[in-house]
């Protein structure tokens, strides 16, 4: 079979001759491989866990690098900026780089309230020691008495066991170690920071978003995120998570939430167009959330979500009426999970169950799928853990 | 290309109408299947190929042309296809350069009141260049414009009569002049302001006057499907070449790995 092996190589390098963007078939002879990142098995796609595994089994294994998973917010921004915090942790624990942009708060604070990961206990073995002499008194306090079957045993300590995982839990009720958490690097920018300049060289249509679409830029390029960079390099290649909280809300200076003809009506979805425009050629991943519920027109709506790749909605029942509907008793809220894309082929793959309902619990955040059965209680049956 | 939309559509590789604008639209469900099947359809017929990909990246049509047994950049060497990313050109636009690199053509990003009068210069620059008399383009077929898709252009701010205008001059340059062939996707929204005169519903009503033969796809009236992905309606606007009327017609379609099937309504074989 040799003349086909020919055919498939040399069609393999054509096509390196033309490849700017992060969208790689996965070939024999380039493989990236990032810490944190597996490829699909659906497509060979670059994926990266969104730090939520229900979430992941959702979209089709994980987040493709190079997309945007638009996060529409529930009403208190409860749900949403926790998915967003263990988008962040989980960067940090594969020691992937991290940009969080914020307007409402300093970003540092969004950082500072990160979830523990739940950690393995590892065993490290001990270093080779020299035969004990019995006229030797010191190792009495190390050796044991009682249960001296485990004395040779390799110590156990928690550690982070990060590369080799593909998905991590975390731990709500506890925050990230400061050690842990300035092991990765991260970019901040906040609005205030940045004052909207008026000069005439910014596009006057990006409005509020120019300053932040320059920085995002600056950093893939100077930090080599972007994939032309990465592959000339061969040093160790790394992926990008930017978060960016509350698009669209008016602290970014952005009237689409304030009124039903908003003048910056096109703002946010030519910012939407720069944003995939530098994903799609570099290795980086972004969560944006945004407060759809105060958009009103729904068109506009539609074109942001046909603009992002992945995207998803939260509904939570706090306040509502549904809080106390023994249905629901068991469940955070709805989740609906509205576009996933199909890139690199053709047909796209939707989760199979439409009626989704998540819990935050303490070291999980579950998403079910829940049918009523002629408006009886349920049968629920879980999203199987990958 | 899938074969079975060519015998829906009576054409082949070797025999296509020419001067035909063919509208593609969907409804809360996703047509860029077509345009993957148009692009390798017209490639394959030896037609010189203009594509305009605003929304996606060139690897994206090229993996999934690869699918379909067509290389985009094998053809894109040989001067058969011009391709104009435009995620990549716009970026020079929103994060202005000391130096300008790219072409003009997405200069409808710094303001869209301009319209798309740059576009349609890039458009008719690389087409009439292969019907300009040089001896090495003349082994290519008819010209062929595709866009993917037009509805971009009116969310990122540009008029529905900009947008109308440049679907006319192409019309009038490719199809009318050139005798080529055009193919444009339009995704609308279900929920639709009947008052508003910017929305992707008012685009399609004036494009489907101007086109020739549109493909309609939208999701199933009962909801969402495994096995069927949705259906396409037919309808030609202008009588064929013998002057048969030639009714609409509605086919269920599923989408593969590596193309898609269609069939008459009911007849699936998930359900059969």
């Amino acid at each position: 079979m040799a003349a086909p092996m020919e055919r498939v190589i040399k069609q393999q390098t054509e096509r390196s001759t033309f490849k700017t963007t992060s969208f790689q078939k996965k070939t024999r002879s380039k493989l990236l491989s990032i810490p944190g990142t597996r490829p699909s098995v659906q497509n060979g796609q670059l994926l990266v866990s969104s730090g939520v595994t229900s979430l992941d089994f959702l979209l089709g294994g994980g987040l493709a690098v190079g997309t945007v998973l638009l996060i529409e917010e529930d009403r208190y921004d409860s749900y949403s900026r926790v998915i967003l915090k263990y988008f962040l942790a989980e960067g940090v624990v594969c020691r992937h780089r991290l940009f969080v942009a914020a307007a409402q708060e300093n970003p540092d604070d969004i950082l500072q309230e990160l979830p523990a990961p739940i950690l393995d206990d590892v065993a490290i073995p001990k270093p080779v020691e020299q035969p004990r002499l019995p006229c030797e008194s010191q190792e009495s306090l190390d050796s044991m008495k009682i249960a001296w079957r485990y004395q040779n045993l390799p110590k156990v300590q928690t550690a982070l066991v990060s590369s080799s995982r593909f998905g991590h839990y975390y731990d709500v009720s506890k925050t990230m170690e400061p050690e842990i958490r300035q092991a990765a690097k991260s970019h901040c920018f906040y609005l205030p920071d940045h004052p909207q300049k008026t000069s005439n060289t910014h596009s006057q249509f990006l409005g509020p978003y120019s300053a932040l679409l320059k920085s995002l830029q600056e950093v893939i390029r100077q930090e080599g995120f972007e994939v032309a960079a990465s592959m000339s390099n061969s040093q160790n290649p790394n992926v990008l998570r930017i978060g960016l909280h509350s698009l669209g809300s008016a602290l970014w200076g952005d009237d689409l939430c304030c009124s039903d003809s908003p003048e910056h009506r096109h703002s946010l979805v030519t910012f939407l167009y720069g944003l995939r425009a530098l994903l799609r050629s570099s290795l980086a991943v972004a969560v944006i959330t945004l407060p759809s519920h105060l958009i009103q027109d729904r068109a506009l709506m539609g074109n942001i979500t046909r603009l992002s790749d992945y995207s998803i909605a939260l509904e939570s029942f706090k306040g509502s009426e549904r809080e106390t509907n023994p249905l629901y008793r068991d469940y955070h809220g709805l989740l609906h999970v509205r576009q996933v894309p199909h890139l690199n082929c053709l047909a796209s793959q939707l989760p199979d169950h439409k009626d989704l309902a998540f819990k935050l619990k303490r070291k999980q955040f579950s998403i079910e799928g829940s049918m009523s059965v002629q408006g009886r209680t349920s049968a629920v049956w879980l999203c199987p853990s990958p | 290309m899938y074969t079975e939309l060519n015998s829906i559509l009576n054409t082949s590789p070797e025999s296509f109408t020419k001067g035909d604008f063919i509208l593609l639209s969907d409804k809360q469900s996703d047509a860029s299947f077509l345009i993957h099947h148009f692009l390798s359809f017209y490639l394959r017929a030896k037609c010189k190929v203009c594509f305009l990909a605003m929304v996606q990246s060139f690897s994206h049509y090229s993996t999934v042309s690869q699918r379909l047994g067509v290389s985009l950049a094998q053809a894109k060497e040989k001067g058969q296809l011009v391709f104009l990313e435009g995620l990549q050109e716009s970026l020079s636009i929103l994060i202005p350069q000391d130096e300008h690199t790219g072409s003009q053509a997405m200069n409808f990003l710094r303001d869209p009141k301009l319209g798309l009068q740059d576009l349609y210069e890039f458009v008719s620059s690389k087409v009439k260049r292969s019907c300009g008399g040089e001896a090495e383009s003349e082994e290519w077929g008819p010209p062929v414009l595709l866009v993917d898709d037009l509805s971009v252009l009116l969310t990122l701010g540009v008029t529905v009569g900009a947008v109308l205008d440049f679907s006319h001059y192409c019309q009038a340059t490719i199809c009318s002049k050139l005798q080529g062939n055009m193919v444009m996707l339009v995704r609308c929204d279900q929920e639709e302001d009947e008052g508003d005169n910017e929305s992707p519903a008012c685009l399609l009503k004036g494009l489907t006057h101007q086109s020739s033969l549109t493909l309609d796809v939208q999701g199933l009236p009962t909801g969402y499907c495994r096995d069927i992905h949705g259906q396409v309606e037919v309808c030609w606007q202008r009588r064929q070449g013998d002057g048969q009327n030639t009714q609409n017609k509605l086919f269920q379609y599923k989408v593969h790995d590596k193309g898609a099937s269609f069939f008459a309504r009911g007849t699936s074989s998930a359900v059969l």
